[in-house]
């Protein structure tokens, strides 16, 4: 999994049907030190992040459709898994 | 996913079977200030995208989902448009 910090949002009205009701959030990725490694990426949410969250990111499309809409199968590679509370480091 | 500018069109009449009739498009990815992010890559459309326009696509093996999934090979497909410029929103 990656972590990203959540920095806007998109609207499409024309998408894949398996899609619709999901919101896609455009997030960029960091380092555990909390810096932007300068790549966007877009994900679909499933636990209610906002802009501003530091956010779990997960790649892999069995596990992205799953948790944003349910169901496995999807034309889905990114998903938001979790809000980061707070990233300890040795 | 990946936002992306559609810059242009493949033609390729030799191809598997299973790609006929599919329209290839080469897509662009730009990060959230809409500025070029890596290289340009071919892309299948599945949901009637055209050249200049915003879209967002999707890889790996998830790309063939939207089509028959065992049959079709892909790893790049573009999975939705974007409204405008003006609807994609960064602070």
């Amino acid at each position: 999994m990656l972590l990203a910090k959540v920095v806007g949002n998109i609207v499409a009205t024309q998408k894949n049907h398996r899609y619709e009701n999901a919101r896609v959030m455009m997030c960029e990725t960091i380092n555990p030190e909390g810096d932007s490694t300068g790549h966007t990426v877009l994900a679909l949410d499933s636990v209610d992040a906002g802009v501003g969250d530091t956010v779990l990111i997960v790649q892999e499309g069995w596990g992205a459709s799953t948790a944003a809409t349910g169901k496995a199968g999807a034309a889905i590679d990114t998903a938001i898994v979790g809000v980061v509370d707070r990233i300890d480091l040795l | 996913m990946q936002l992306a500018r559609v810059i242009g069109t493949v033609v390729a009449t030799i191809k598997n079977e299973s790609l006929a009739g599919r329209k290839l498009l080469i897509v662009q990815s730009l990060n959230k200030n809409l500025e070029e992010q890596g290289k340009p890559l071919v892309a299948i459309d599945a949901v009637g995208a055209g050249v200049g326009e915003l879209v967002f696509w999707c890889r790996g093996k998830e790309a063939s989902f939207p089509f028959k999934r065992e049959d079709t090979p892909t790893d790049c497909t573009i999975v939705g448009i974007i409204d405008s410029e003006s609807h994609v929103s960064c602070q």
